[in-house]
C-alpha cells in the first residue's frame, strides 16, 4: 500500500468508527422477572443450582442492600437508579445448563464474538501468542477456551458458577474476603445478585502458560450486568488477566456493577488489565452503561505483587477505584490508567493503595483527557499505616484538557501515620499543546489524527503496561474515543 | 445526628443569652445579619468528621458550656509582655486587645498615616455603621460553613482596617490578639474587616498568643477586600497555648491586577485551623497563601485553602511545609477550582511535611477542578522523615546529632518561608522557628563561629 493509501485507510478508520460494538445479537433470551425481590436472588440462586451457604449469603447481602442508601458523594450526576426496572437474569435459552464444549455454542453468539474481534475457537491470535477467553454473554459464561490445556499445569479458568460446583471450599474461602457485601451499594447488589464472570486459580509455583481474558458483553435489553471475578494466586505464581467490555447502543442506561476480587500469596504476581469500552451513549448523551465496579486486590503474602492496568474510554458514567491492600511486607501495588471520556460521559475513577506491611511500595500513574462536554476526576487515597515502616509511594496524575466545555478533577487523599513511609504526589492539567498539534498539521496531519497521536504520547507510560496485542486495540481506541471532539 | 444536635443547641442557647449585649444591637441591619447568622448556624451545625471539609479535624469533644463569652473585666487581665512581633524599634504601628477588649495604654497609634483607619470593630460600628454594613450584608449569604455563620451571628471584637485609594503604607501594621489568664474558659468571635481600596499598598502582621496556659476558643473570621491594582501582604502569626482552639475563616476577594499575599506561622495550639477562601475577581489578580506549622505534643494544625479563579489571566500559588513531632497531626486542604472561561490561570500549589515521630500523622488532600482548558495547574504533596543521607552528611563534619537535626528542619522551613516577601516579617518568623527547635540549637551560632 503506498503511503497516500495509508493515510487515506487510516483517515478512514478514525471517521468511519463510530461505535461499532453497538449492534444487537437477535437471540432468544431466557430472563428472570423484571425486578429486584428475595425471589430473584432465590431464583438466580436456583438457576445456578447453587449450595445452601452461597444463597445465605445473597440473602444476607440483599437485606443489607435494603438498609443502604444511595451514596451521595461522588462527583457524577445521574438521576436515581430505578432498580425495579431492570433484568437481574438474563441468559441465551440455548445454553440450558451450560454448554458442555465449543461445538454446543449457539453460533449466533460465536458469530457476535467474532464480530468483537474475539474468536472463541481456540486459535492462536496476533503474532503467535495464544490467549484462553472466557466469553460472558448476558449474565452468563458462554465460553471458555484452553480450558483443557490450562489444566495441564493445575490452573483453573472457568466461569465462576462452574467454580461454584467444582471448588466450592475455594471460594468459599475468598470470595467477599476482598470486598465484603458491607462495602458499598452497588458491591452490595452485586453480591446479592451476581450472575456470572470468571474465577482463576494459579497453584503454586505456577506460571500460567499463557494470557486469561474475559469478555463480558450485555446484550439484552434493560439488563444490567453483576460478574463477579476472583483470581486467587498462590505462593510463587503468575497470571496475567485482561477483561474486555461491549455493550449494544441503548437509549435507556443499564447498570454494570460487578465485583472484582484478586488474592496474591507469597511472592505471587497479578497483573490485571481491562480495556472497558462499554457503550457510552450518543452524542446528547442519551443511553449508555452505568459502570460502577468494585474492584479490589489483597497483596496477602510477603512480596507479592497486583498490578492493575485500565483503559477506560466507553461507559455513560465510570465510576469505579481499583485498589490494592498491601498487607505482606514488600508487597508492591500498582495502578496505571487512562480514562478518555467524551461528549457527555462523566468519570470518576482513581485507586486506592492502603499500605500496612513493611517495605511496601505502590506506584499510580493516571492520565486523564476530557473533551467534549465530559468532566472526569481523579480520586484517589494513599494510606500509610503506622506498622508500614520504609513504605513509599509515588503517584503523577496528569490531566489533559480538549476543549473549553470539558472539566478535570483531581482529589487525592494522601494519609501519613508513619515517618519513615515516603509519599511523593504530582499532578498537572494542562491542554493540548498547540506547538505539537500545528507540527503535526503542518506535516499534513488532520487535526483529529494529530489530536490522536498526541493524546497516545501522552498516555504513552500506560500503554506500555498493556499486553501487546490489547495495547494495540487500546492506541486505536484513543483515537476513535475523541472522534468528534474537534471543532 | 442526635449528637450534632447536642453540640449545636448550647452555642445557639448561649447566643438568645448574650444577644441583647452584642455590640451595635441597636443597628437593625446587624441585627438581622446576625439573626440569619444563628439560623444557618441551627441549619448547618457543628461539623463533624463526616462534613467532608473538616474530614481530618476533629473538633475535641466540646460542650461550648464550659466556655463564656467574653465580657469587660477579662479585657483588664494583666500581661506581663505584649506579645509584640515586630521590634519596637520602629514605634510601631499597634492594637492589642486581651481577651477581646481592645488594651489602649498597650496599643500606639502614633505613627498612623494619613489616609489609614485603623480601630476595633465595635468603635467602627459607631463611628461609621455605614461602612460595616455595606462590607457585612452582601457576605450573609455566603457562609456554607458553621462555624463561620456562628460568627456573624456573635461577632462581639475585631478590628477594622481601611486604607484609601491610592495611599501606600510602607511600614507593617500590628494587630496582637492575647487571650487566656481568665478564672474560666472563654469563647470569642473576633470578626476583622480589611478594605484596601484601589492601588493602594499595606503590610498587616496579624498576631495571636496566649497569656497563660489555660483554654480558649477562638473563632474568628476576616473579611478581605483587595481593590484593583492594590497589594495586601497579610501574615499571621499564631502562637496560641496548648490548651487553645483556634479556628479562624479568611475570606478574600482580589480584584483586577492586585495580589493579595499572606503567610500564616502556626506554633502550638491545641486544634488550629484556618480556611483561606480566595476568589480572584479581577484579570491580573495574584494571590499566594502559604504557610509553615510546627506542631509537637497533640497539638493539631489544619490549612485549608480554596481559591476560585473566576476570571481568565489570574495566578495562585500555594506552599505549605510542617513539622510534625511527638503525637502531632498536620492536615493541608487545598483546593484550586478554574471556573469556566478563567483561560489562562496559572496555578501551582505545594504541601510538604516532614515526620519526626510515628506517632504524628499528616493528611493532605490537594484537589483540582478545572473547567477551562488554556490553564497550566498543578499540585505536589511529599510527606517524608529526616533525610538520612543529608544527616549522615553533617554528621560526618562533626556536626552532632541533635545539631543537625535542627539545621535540617531549619533548612525545610525556610523554603516556605521565602515566600514571604517582606524581610522584616520573614526574618522574625525565622527566628520564631528557631525558636520551636529543640534546645540545642541554640549552639547554632557558636557552633559556626568556632
Amino acid at each position: 500500500m503506498s503511503g497516500k493509501a495509508q493515510t487515506i485507510e487510516k483517515v478512514r478508520e478514525f471517521t468511519d468508527e463510530k461505535y461499532k460494538y453497538g449492534f444487537v445479537t437477535d437471540i432468544e433470551t431466557e430472563s428472570a422477572p423484571k425486578g429486584l425481590s428475595e425471589d430473584i436472588v432465590r431464583f438466580i440462586s436456583a438457576k445456578k443450582n447453587e449450595p445452601e451457604w452461597l444463597l445465605e449469603s445473597r440473602l444476607k447481602a440483599y437485606r443489607h442492600w435494603l438498609t443502604m442508601p444511595e451514596p451521595e458523594w461522588q462527583k457524577p450526576n445521574f438521576p436515581p437508579i430505578n432498580y425495579q426496572d431492570s433484568y437481574y437474569y438474563s441468559a441465551p435459552k440455548s445454553v440450558g445448563d451450560g454448554p458442555q464444549s465449543l461445538d454446543e455454542v449457539d453460533p449466533e453468539i460465536l458469530k457476535t464474538y467474532e464480530k468483537l474481534g474475539i474468536p472463541l475457537f481456540e486459535q492462536e491470535r496476533l503474532s503467535g501468542i495464544p490467549i484462553a477467553v472466557d466469553a460472558v454473554f448476558d449474565s452468563v459464561s458462554v465460553a471458555t477456551t484452553f480450558k483443557a490445556k490450562l489444566e495441564e499445569s493445575g490452573v483453573i479458568f472457568c466461569p465462576i458458577s462452574e467454580a461454584i460446583q467444582r471448588c466450592p471450599e475455594l471460594v468459599k474461602k475468598y470470595m467477599g474476603s476482598v470486598v465484603p457485601y458491607t462495602d458499598n451499594k452497588h458491591a452490595c447488589l452485586n453480591s446479592a445478585v451476581f450472575t456470572d464472570g470468571s474465577f482463576v486459580y494459579i497453584p503454586k509455583g505456577v506460571k500460567c502458560p499463557m494470557e486469561l481474558s474475559t469478555y463480558f458483553r450485555i446484550n439484552a435489553e434493560n439488563t444490567g450486568q453483576f460478574e463477579r471475578t476472583l483470581i486467587i494466586a498462590e505462593e510463587g505464581s503468575y497470571v496475567s488477566y485482561l477483561e474486555g467490555c461491549t455493550a449494544p447502543m441503548r437509549d435507556e442506561n443499564q447498570l454494570h456493577a460487578a465485583i472484582v476480587e484478586l488474592i496474591t500469596m507469597d511472592d505471587a504476581e497479578i497483573k490485571y488489565s481491562t480495556v472497558q469500552n462499554w457503550y457510552p451513549g450518543d452524542a446528547e448523551g442519551k443511553g449508555g452503561i452505568y459502570n460502577f465496579v468494585t474492584k479490589r486486590g489483597l497483596c496477602k503474602g510477603k512480596n507479592s505483587k497486583i498490578s492493575w492496568t485500565q483503559v477506560e474510554t466507553g461507559s455513560a458514567i465510570t465510576w469505579k477505584y481499583p485498589s490494592c491492600i498491601l498487607q505482606g511486607d514488600n508487597s508492591v501495588g500498582e495502578f496505571y490508567s487512562i480514562a478518555i471520556t467524551n461528549n457527555h460521559q462523566q468519570a470518576d475513577t482513581g485507586t486506592k493503595m492502603i499500605h500496612l506491611g513493611k517495605n511496601t511500595t505502590s506506584r499510580i500513574i493516571s492520565k486523564g483527557i476530557s473533551a467534549g462536554k465530559s468532566d472526569q476526576m481523579y480520586r484517589g487515597l494513599v494510606r500509610m499505616g503506622p506498622k508500614a515502616v520504609g513504605a513509599r509511594n509515588y503517584t503523577q496524575c496528569d490531566s489533559l484538557l480538549v476543549g473549553d466545555q470539558c472539566g478535570a478533577h483531581t482529589v487525592p487523599y494522601i494519609e501519613t501515620k508513619n515517618k519513615s513511609a515516603v509519599v511523593e504526589h504530582e499532578a498537572t492539567t494542562s491542554k493540548i499543546n498547540e506547538e505539537q498539534l500545528f507540527y503535526l498539521r503542518q506535516r499534513g496531519i488532520p487535526t483529529e489524527a494529530a489530536i490522536a497521536l498526541v493524546v497516545n504520547g501522552f498516555c504513552r507510560e500506560v500503554l506500555q503496561q498493556l499486553p501487546m496485542e490489547f495495547a494495540v486495540e487500546a492506541q486505536k481506541l484513543v483515537g476513535i474515543s475523541l472522534e468528534g471532539s474537534v471543532g | 445526628m442526635v449528637m450534632q444536635i447536642n453540640a449545636t443547641q448550647p452555642f445557639v442557647d448561649q447566643f438568645d443569652d448574650v444577644q441583647s449585649r452584642l455590640p451595635g444591637a441597636k443597628l437593625p441591619w446587624l441585627e438581622a445579619f446576625r439573626k440569619a447568622g444563628i439560623e444557618k448556624f441551627s441549619k448547618i451545625g457543628v461539623p463533624t468528621i463526616k462534613t467532608e471539609a473538616w474530614k481530618y479535624t476533629r473538633l475535641p469533644n466540646i460542650d461550648c458550656k464550659e466556655f463564656r463569652s467574653a465580657n469587660l473585666e477579662d479585657g483588664q487581665v494583666a500581661v506581663n509582655a505584649v506579645a509584640k512581633f515586630l521590634p519596637d524599634a520602629l514605634n510601631q504601628v499597634r492594637l492589642v486587645y486581651v481577651n477581646g477588649i481592645i488594651r489602649p495604654d498597650l496599643s500606639n497609634l502614633i505613627n498612623l498615616p494619613d489616609g489609614v483607619s485603623f480601630e476595633p470593630l465595635t468603635q467602627a460600628l459607631k463611628n461609621d455603621p455605614e461602612f460595616i454594613e455595606s462590607q457585612l450584608s452582601t457576605e450573609e449569604l455566603k457562609y456554607d460553613q458553621g462555624f463561620s455563620a456562628l460568627n456573624a451571628a456573635m461577632m462581639e471584637s475585631g478590628t477594622v482596617f481601611r486604607v484609601a485609594k491610592g495611599v501606600q503604607v510602607k511600614e507593617p501594621i500590628e494587630i496582637v490578639y492575647m487571650n487566656g489568664g481568665t478564672d474560666e474558659p472563654i469563647i470569642r468571635h473576633p470578626h476583622n474587616v480589611f478594605v484596601l481600596e484601589a492601588g493602594s499598598q499595606a503590610t498587616l502582621v496579624k498576631r495571636h498568643a496566649g497569656i497563660a496556659t489555660g483554654a480558649y476558643f477562638n473563632n474568628a473570621v476576616t473579611e478581605i477586600v483587595v481593590g484593583d491594582g492594590a497589594i495586601l501582604k497579610h501574615y499571621t502569626v499564631q502562637t496560641d497555648c496548648v490548651e487553645a482552639i483556634h479556628l479562624s475563616t479568611v475570606n478574600v476577594r482580589v480584584g483586577k491586577d492586585a495580589t493579595y499575599e499572606t503567610f500564616n506561622v502556626a506554633i502550638g495550639g491545641r486544634l488550629s485551623r484556618t480556611e483561606t477562601r480566595v476568589r480572584l475577581e479581577g484579570r491580573g489578580a495574584h494571590c499566594n497563601l502559604s504557610g509553615a506549622y510546627m506542631m509537637r505534643g497533640r497539638e493539631h494544625c489544619d490549612n485549608t485553602t480554596i481559591v476560585d479563579h473566576l476570571v481568565p489571566d489570574t495566578t495562585a500559588r500555594e506552599v505549605f511545609k510542617g513539622v510534625l513531632d511527638d503525637e502531632a497531626r498536620g492536615v493541608f486542604q487545598g483546593k484550586l477550582i478554574v471556573h469556566k472561561d478563567a483561560q489562562r490561570t496559572n496555578g501551582h500549589q505545594l504541601s510538604r511535611a516532614l515526620l519526626l515521630s510515628d506517632r504524628a500523622e499528616m493528611d493532605a488532600k490537594p484537589e483540582l477542578e478545572i473547567y477551562a482548558d488554556d490553564v497550566k495547574c498543578s499540585h505536589g504533596a511529599t510527606t517524608g522523615q529526616i533525610d538520612e543521607n543529608a544527616l549522615f552528611y553533617l554528621r560526618s563534619r562533626g556536626v552532632p546529632e541533635a545539631l543537625a537535626r535542627n539545621l535540617l528542619i531549619q533548612s525545610f522551613i525556610a523554603e516556605a518561608l521565602e515566600e514571604i516577601s517582606d524581610e522584616n516579617v520573614r526574618e522574625a518568623i525565622a527566628s520564631l522557628v528557631v525558636h520551636w527547635l529543640p534546645a540545642q540549637c541554640f549552639v547554632a551560632d557558636e557552633w559556626v563561629q568556632a
